[in-house]
């Protein structure tokens, strides 16, 4: 929906419930311009069904931070509009942040309290939290991230891996209809980031709508159901996992003694940028059936010794979406 | 939950966010040392008087010097040389500390931004910071003045209080007024919370806020005591914090305790309002 039809719709706004129905968040135009006039985050219109799994990839750097502190209401855009969990964010998004589970940018918490106390008192001032279940929900969300035993150490004597599954268990104190997890698996060793990841899949399996940043394709790619991938402030590409897949046009690569013989059946068949490496031959498919051009080679007397179809990797599309490489800078 | 409902629920479960606020304040290692060096500070002082005791009326005709000479006959005195001394630059300090905790300490260590998305309600938290910095001004205040007169109890006779005005009152009489003093005092550092809360909203270093707030008393005493710029003495922020000597005199000064308590109500609105009209429009990126 349009500004402007939103403006029009004025106090009657059945279609913003609808449209509040089927988004978890949803933006238009979102932008942040700092004092100081960096652009950090450029007209986004982002559109997070309920249900997904919402992979938010970019480079460090791409405006990721700024957006999800935008959708926390903890900065303010400079321009657009946005809705989360069908609250629109010109009327405040504090009746609505209770059922949001958050992690931004990585945990913070008191070092002389122990994990427990740490969450005792973010529960505290949750004035829609009942103090009567206090007790037993911080149990349950420290037990959830493999806590428990630790419930009691001073958060100062925490490793990284474990003050990531406290912040973690902070957006877990609650049921959430939606989580937004910033790097959700920075500084976790390859065990720790499994068992992440295994919990988002469970959050998700219970039908809460998971909004996790990543810098790491793989990550990402395990687990979401859609993308948004930012380059520079912008949305570079949003949509499902299988439509970004898509996106790749697949190559041919074969392997033969003769690779010039093979080069020029494969231009005669109209295949488009083809590059000879030695003994390996690739080109772009085109809209050709990979058999067909296999029987062309054999036919042609060209030695096939391996054929395949190459699909680009989403790190070669991401690469392509954002200009440069993940991970570059961090 | 509509507005209403929601901000009856806020009401009810504020005290509970409001005791987790007085955990933190009254709880960090740092605070703990700072308020027992100020129970310490009279008991040093209660031991340097029975050492060398003074003769009466030895310490000066004003000031602490009106305490000091008057300790030795009654340890009532002792309390109030105690909240005197240290209302200069300890007690400002221990404010000055807190203050600098409240929000830009939250916001260097980033759980302002995991407050803010509780929610705990950007209002809420500076307001509830407030009344954990004005609690703690209470308590550095009592702690100083119990001490001081705990240790006047052991160390010297305790009777019938001789006031400033030469009058003399019965012992009930003057702690009375001693607890009136108490809170006169802390309403004072009170009022320079607000304005360290009010810095506190501005930066992500409580180091900063902190000398801030402590220049913002010492400049304000310095020029307390030029008497060319006297036409802005009753504008200082401290100017009336010493003030309560009022309370000592027969028949008590009310006029004089009024004017300050209003002054002292001025700079608590108009600063506290500035923590709040900031913290509204502040971009949490940190």
């Amino acid at each position: 929906m349009t500004v402007a039809a939103r403006a029009a719709a004025g106090d009657a706004p059945p279609a913003d419930e609808a449209a509040a129905g089927e988004h978890a968040i949803s933006t238009e135009g979102l932008t942040k311009r700092f004092r100081g006039g960096q652009l950090a985050v450029d007209h986004i219109g982002l559109a997070v069904p309920r249900g997904s799994v919402y992979g938010f990839l970019g480079p460090n750097g791409s405006g990721k931070t700024t957006t999800i502190r935008m959708l926390l209401g903890l900065v303010h855009p400079t321009e657009g509009s946005l809705r989360l969990l069908g609250a629109d964010l010109r009327d405040g998004l504090d009746p609505v942040l209770p059922k949001v589970g958050a992690l931004v940018e990585g945990p913070a918490y008191y070092p002389f309290l122990s994990g427990w106390q740490n969450l005792a008192r973010l529960d505290a001032a949750d004035r829609s939290a009942d103090p009567r279940t206090a007790r037993s929900r911080i149990d349950h969300a420290l037990d959830q991230v493999g806590l428990l035993a630790a419930a009691d150490k001073r958060y100062r004597a925490y490793s990284l891996g474990m003050k990531q599954r406290l912040g973690i268990a902070a957006a877990l104190l609650r049921p959430r209809e939606l989580m937004v997890l910033d790097e959700p698996t920075n500084g976790l060793d390859p065990q720790g980031t499994r068992e992440i990841r295994a919990l988002i899949r469970h959050i998700a399996a219970d039908g809460t709508t998971v909004f996790v940043s990543s810098h790491l394709l793989a990550e990402v790619e395990q687990i979401c159901t859609h993308v948004g991938v930012m380059s520079q402030g912008r949305l570079a590409f949003q949509g499902t996992l299988a439509l970004l897949r898509s996106r790749g046009e697949p190559r041919i690569g074969i392997r033969t003694a003769q690779p010039a013989a093979a080069a020029g059946v494969l231009a005669r068949l109209g295949l488009a940028d083809i590059d000879a490496d030695g003994t390996r031959v690739t080109a772009r498919l085109g809209g050709q059936a990979p058999e067909h051009v296999n029987a062309e080679l054999v036919r042609s007397g060209v030695p096939v010794s391996g054929l395949e179809t190459i699909r680009p990797s989403l790190e070669d599309l991401f690469v392509e979406l954002t200009g440069e490489g993940f991970d570059v800078t961090g | 939950m509509s507005p209403a409902r929601r901000a009856a629920a806020g009401l009810a479960r504020w005290p509970r966010y409001y005791r987790s606020e007085l955990r933190i304040a009254f709880g960090r290692p740092r605070n703990l040392l700072m308020l027992a060096a100020l129970a310490g500070a009279p008991v040093f002082f209660g031991i340097v008087l029975k050492v060398n005791t003074p003769e009466p009326g030895a310490g000066g005709p004003s000031g602490a010097g009106e305490f000091i000479g008057q300790v030795a006959e009654n340890g009532v005195f002792l309390s109030l040389l105690a909240i005197y001394a240290l209302l200069t630059v300890l007690l400002p300090l221990a404010v000055a500390v807190v203050s600098g905790d409240s929000v830009a300490g939250e916001a260097g260590m980033g759980t302002l931004r995991t407050m803010l998305t509780v929610p705990a309600g950007r209002l809420r938290l500076v307001a509830t910071k407030y009344a954990t910095i004005v609690t703690f001004s209470l308590a550095a205040c009592l702690i100083v003045a119990g001490m001081g007169l705990l240790m006047g109890v052991i160390l010297f006779p305790v009777g019938r209080v001789t006031l400033l005005s030469g009058d003399t009152v019965p012992l009930a009489d003057g702690l009375g007024r001693l607890a009136l003093i108490v809170g006169y005092v802390a309403a004072g550092l009170a009022s320079l919370g607000a304005i360290g809360l009010a810095l506190s909203t501005f930066t992500q270093h409580p180091i900063a806020v902190m000398a801030a707030t402590l220049v913002v008393v010492i400049i304000s005493e310095i020029l307390d005591a030029i008497s060319q710029v006297g036409a802005i003495h009753p504008y200082l922020p401290t100017h009336f914090w010493f003030s309560f000597d009022a309370l000592l005199r027969t028949p008590i000064a009310w006029p004089q305790i009024l004017h300050g308590l209003a002054s002292f109500a001025a700079y608590a609105v108009i600063f506290a309002g500035a923590a709040l009209v900031r913290i509204r429009r502040a971009d949490v990126t940190c």
